[in-house]
């Protein structure tokens, strides 16, 4: 069954994020042959309809607004819904984004809708829509089906590879006005926390410190072998409720969730919690003095020693192997 | 203040998790107030402890339930709800649990709705949007404070790390992050009161719904477990060799770098 299925382009820092791309080749398995319809919206749209198509959308909805100049789960909502009704689509694909966690649920409520959640993998099987996410923080894994109506999803970072980029490609832009009033949240102020350089949700390789790096200063040797293999750094909430670092940088149930190719984790004790958030990383490595550690349970391969020996000593060694960054 | 939570019984996912009969094995198993729900319901204690009014914690669930809401009487709120669902409807998902909250919520002028953000078992984040969708009320998700004047509200929101300060006004649902608040302990005089605080059950029947009107509208086909990571290598022997060792595995044997 052919489907026409939305994806909602995210933007972030003025460029639209890996995520969308990859929903957009999410989209192209459910569409089954059917067409796939980026949607931009934001007070500028202005490039992020190409960029869409380029990564595989057939063709592209824009909204541009005033109030969509920051999110708002009251605004964004209303120009996503303006786009669903004058588009039908029979599926919709979002991020599992701050973004997406935020505004999914309330459009899939509007349209008493189901929504399968933070999805990492899917496939047709015997003419069913499979969809694989994780449950029990990541202990165990669930496939859904969708039973009724609308396939709608959102797909976790790092997870479903996106096409590769045509730069040839083209496709039809439009854009749609809607009406978007009573805004019922007012955004006063917002605090940029989030690390200069590689997005952590999207890094291929993370750097994550915990509490036995021991003081701010102690995540310096960790921050010049995220240098040298061009990654970014993260933390355990031990380290960021020890204000050894920011909370912008918590990995975890409660932070972010990561998937990268490689993950070293230095000094953590590897809680459920912590787990939750990495355990899916491809390549896990643990540096810990203690080898009853859980984080060594998940690691691939792993040091007991002592951070502030071992981490100099692969930035080194690295180094030595020209691993320039990527 | 007229106030309620939305509070969910989990498996404690701190436990191992076995499968049996292609399900997760719950003999045994320790089951908890979901964390996220817990700060839930210490808020909604320290709003009304601060602005006066009443705190209702509701639960969608089976009888088992009663254990967790009796917990969070407890911990100091006012009245329990269990929505007893489990003769009426077989098969559920989010939207069925958002439908029936919703359902009871619509006649109850609430004020103001505190939900966690995630539950930690089924992790979908839906129900509190969900909610606050079906009840057309504004709703903030993931927030880390939270203070009330008369019917203005501000909310400090966590946004993948950043911080968004956000103004609105009641009535609102809100969903808890981690940092809003310490959740307290019962005491063991608040375990004596809880027994006595009233803790109504209602069904399917009691809130206008059919069975159709909450049938889910996605289904689980199959629970697996991750498949079991062989012993990760532990490496062994002088430090500098063993560094030399991991970076040559990450590039030949892994080849992520
Ligand atoms: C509702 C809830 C949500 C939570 N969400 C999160 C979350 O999102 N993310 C998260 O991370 N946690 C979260 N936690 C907290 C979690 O339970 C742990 O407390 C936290 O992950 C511990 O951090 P840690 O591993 O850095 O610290 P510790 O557990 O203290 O571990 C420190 C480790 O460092 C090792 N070490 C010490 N010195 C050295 C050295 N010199 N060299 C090498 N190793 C050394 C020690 O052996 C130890 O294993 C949450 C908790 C709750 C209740
Ligand atoms: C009749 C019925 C049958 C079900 N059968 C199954 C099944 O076979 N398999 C299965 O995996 N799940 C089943 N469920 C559970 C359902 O799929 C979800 O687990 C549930 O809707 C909550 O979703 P979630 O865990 O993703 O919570 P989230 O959306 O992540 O929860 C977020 C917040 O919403 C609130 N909340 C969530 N659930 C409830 C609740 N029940 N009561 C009150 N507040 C709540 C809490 O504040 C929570 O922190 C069934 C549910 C019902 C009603």
């Amino acid at each position: 069954m052919s489907r026409k299925v939305l994806v909602l382009g995210e933007v972030r820092d003025g460029s639209l994020r890996n995520v969308s791309f990859e929903a957009i080749a999410a989209a192209k398995t459910i569409s089954e042959g059917g067409e796939v319809v980026g949607v931009a919206l934001g007070s500028d749209v202005s490039g992020f309809g190409e960029s869409l198509i380029q990564y595989g959308a057939d063709r592209v909805v824009t909204v541009a607004h005033p109030s969509l100049a920051q999110y708002t789960s009251d605004g964004f909502s209303q120009a996503l819904l303006g786009v669903i009704d004058s588009e039908k689509p029979e599926g919709i694909v979002l991020g599992h984004t701050a973004l997406g966690k935020d505004l999914a649920p309330r459009i899939a409520g509007k349209l008493d809708s189901g929504l399968v959640s933070d999805v990492t993998s899917l496939e047709e099987t015997g003419g069913n829509l499979v969809f694989t996410r994780p449950i029990y923080s990541g202990k165990a894994f669930e496939k859904k089906i969708i039973t009724d109506g609308l396939v709608f999803v959102t797909i976790r970072p790092n997870n479903i590879d996106a096409l590769e980029k045509d730069g040839g490609r083209t496709g039809d832009i439009s854009s749609l006005d809607v009406d978007i009033k009573d805004l019922r949240t007012i955004i006063k102020d917002v605090v940029r926390k989030a690390s200069e350089g590689v997005d952590l949700s999207e890094a291929k390789v993370i750097i994550a410190g915990g509490r036995g790096v021991k003081s701010e200063e102690g995540f310096e040797p960790l921050k010049e072998l995220a240098d040298v293999l061009g990654g970014a750094v993260g933390a355990s909430r031990g380290a960021c409720d020890a204000d050894y670092c920011d909370y912008s940088l918590q990995i975890g149930q409660t932070g972010k969730v990561v998937t990268p190719d490689l993950y070293i984790a230095c000094g953590i004790s590897g809680a459920i919690q912590h787990l939750a958030g990495m355990s899916n990383s491809k390549v896990i490595v643990a540096i810990n003095k203690d080898p009853e550690a859980n984080i060594f349970k998940v690691a691939d391969y792993g040091i007991v020693g002592d951070l502030f020996e071992v981490v100099p000593l692969l930035t080194e060694e690295f180094r030595k192997l020209k691993v320039g960054s990527n | 203040m007229n106030i309620y939570v939305l509070l969910k019984r989990t498996f404690d996912t701190e436990e191992k998790i076995t499968l049996s009969g292609g399900k997760i094995n719950e003999d045994g198993a320790e089951f908890i107030i979901n964390p996220y729900d817990e700060y839930a319901v210490e808020e909604a204690i320290q709003v009304r402890d601060a602005s006066g009014g009443e705190v209702t914690v509701v639960t969608v669930g089976g009888e088992e339930a009663e254990k967790q809401l009796r917990t969070a009487l407890a911990m100091g709120a006012d009245k329990a709800i269990l929505i007893n669902i489990e003769d009426d409807v077989e098969n559920g998902d989010q939207f069925t649990t958002a439908k029936i909250l919703a359902e009871y919520l619509k006649d109850k002028n609430p004020d103001l709705i505190l939900a966690g953000n995630v539950a930690i078992d089924g992790g979908s984040g839906q129900v509190g949007p969900r909610v606050a969708e079906q009840l057309n009320i504004p709703y903030i998700t993931t927030i880390t404070k939270l203070t009330i004047d008369g019917q203005n509200v501000s909310v400090v929101r966590d946004v993948e790390g950043d911080s968004e300060t956000i103004e609105t006004s009641l009535p609102l649902l809100v969903t808890a992050q981690q940092g809003l608040n310490d959740p307290r302990y019962p005491s063991l005089p608040g375990i004596m009161k809880a027994k006595k605080k009233p803790l109504e059950e209602l069904e399917l029947d009691d809130l206008d719904l059919e069975e159709e009107d909450v049938e889910a509208k996605t289904k689980t086909i199959e629970i697996f477990l991750p498949p079991k990571k062989e012993a990760g290598k532990i490496l062994q022997g002088d430090l500098s060799d063993q560094v030399k060792e991991l970076a040559g595995l990450l590039r030949s044997e892994a080849k992520v770098i």
